[in-house]
């Protein structure tokens, strides 16, 4: 079970600005470990943002997005208090969910 | 013959000459870039994850005798963690010796906890899916020590003991290649190809240096803390290994601690 994101979410203007860090290796299928063998490709595929039952961000990632990935993104028509909620899934389908309120 | 010797000579001067001052200035430009892509960086510096995980280690009850860590003594009494990382390395009457925010970790995962300490020190640095609990708490007990200004106490004797020995271990060269700490860090505006290495003989660059560690190292993807930091530069100076939690390792992090007091304290942090 992966670990927990860390949202945050704020009011800019008439804009929400959310940021997310997430928990995960990304790893690239490049890599190769101590004895040789390659490291399966093993990274976060799909990610979503939606607030009050509205997508509002949908992304598609491969492997050039770094480990432990940092999102930031802005997007209108919500209000202090709404609720971001983020998930993303990965390559093996281990998923993971979370979500914030907005700050005013 | 001499004539064109010396004719060489001059020439070779000249043209060390050019390339230092282009040097020095594609030096500073590439520093002033370096920092801007930190400050870039700092926004969503992932140590975040290591302090919540930190937190969340430090609560949960762990170990054969199953208690969190919340009635730990960092120095500030059981269970502070608010500020006790700026006054850390310390004297601590129940171990009788100076100990560091790690060794002190140890010291409760061991006595409190009831783990051995090949249990508590099962993954003493973190490396991908192996993922250490120490460097995790480091990060949550650092993390509360923000914006609180360093004060390492030099009161008690084996304080100022440990203090010496640090100094002693900072100058002290050896190794094959005869190196000591002070070789790489005792002079200003020196580097290890892009890296600024800090002056730890000047105030000023002691104080950045220690206040920005713990951080995330953004080339190995992991939270490093003063332990490794050290273990590291032991490894690099081709000195023998250092121990966990060691005096050595303490006396050196007293010496460094005390030289940052006064300096505001900003970790985890996020570097190259």
């Amino acid at each position: 079970m992966a670990d927990p994101m860390r949202i945050r979410a704020k009011m800019e203007g008439d804009k929400t600005v959310v940021r997310v860090l997430m928990s995960h290796e990304m790893e690239t299928g490049q890599r190769k470990d101590s004895a040789g063998k390659t490291i399966p490709a093993m990274f976060i595929q799909e990610v979503t943002a939606t607030c009050n039952g509205k997508t509002v961000l949908s992304a598609q990632w491969g492997t050039s997005i770094s480990k432990n990935p940092y999102l930031q993104f802005a997007f209108s028509g919500a209000k202090a208090g709404d609720k971001v909620v983020v998930s993303w899934v990965d390559s093996k389908g281990d998923k993971r969910t979370d979500e914030a309120a907005i700050a005013a | 013959m001499m004539q064109w010797r010396g004719g060489a000579l001059m020439l070779g001067a000249a043209l060390v000459a050019v390339s230092v001052g282009a040097q020095a200035q594609s030096g500073g430009d590439t520093i002033k870039k370096i920092e801007e892509y930190r400050q870039a960086l700092a926004d969503g510096n992932p140590a975040d994850l290591w302090e919540a995980r930190g937190e969340d280690l430090w609560k949960q009850k762990r170990g054969p005798k199953n208690v969190s860590l919340e009635r730990c003594d960092l120095g500030k009494g059981p269970g502070v963690v608010k500020g006790a990382y700026a006054e850390l390395p310390r004297y601590f009457a129940d171990a009788d010796r100076v100990m560091d925010l790690e060794s002190r970790l140890l010291h409760c995962m061991t006595t409190q906890q009831g783990m051995t300490r090949a249990e508590a020190l099962k993954v003493p640095f973190g490396d991908g899916e192996k993922r250490s609990d120490m460097e995790a708490l480091s990060a949550y007990v650092a993390g509360e020590s923000r914006g609180v200004k360093m004060n390492v106490s030099q009161a008690h004797a084996k304080e100022r003991q440990a203090y010496a020995l640090g100094q002693k271990l900072f100058y002290y060269r050896g190794g094959p290649h005869d190196f000591a700490c002070a070789t790489c860090h005792g002079e200003a505006n020196k580097r290890i190809r892009l890296q600024d290495l800090p002056n730890l003989t000047e105030t000023k660059d002691a104080q950045k240096a220690y206040t920005t560690w713990p951080a995330y190292r953004v080339s190995q993807g992991e939270l490093r803390t003063m332990q490794w930091r050290l273990n590291d530069c032991f490894r690099q100076q081709r000195f023998p290994f250092l121990e966990f939690g060691s005096d050595t390792s303490v006396a050196l992090l007293t010496f460094l601690a005390r030289n940052a007091n006064g300096a505001e304290f900003n970790a985890p942090a996020i570097k190259r």
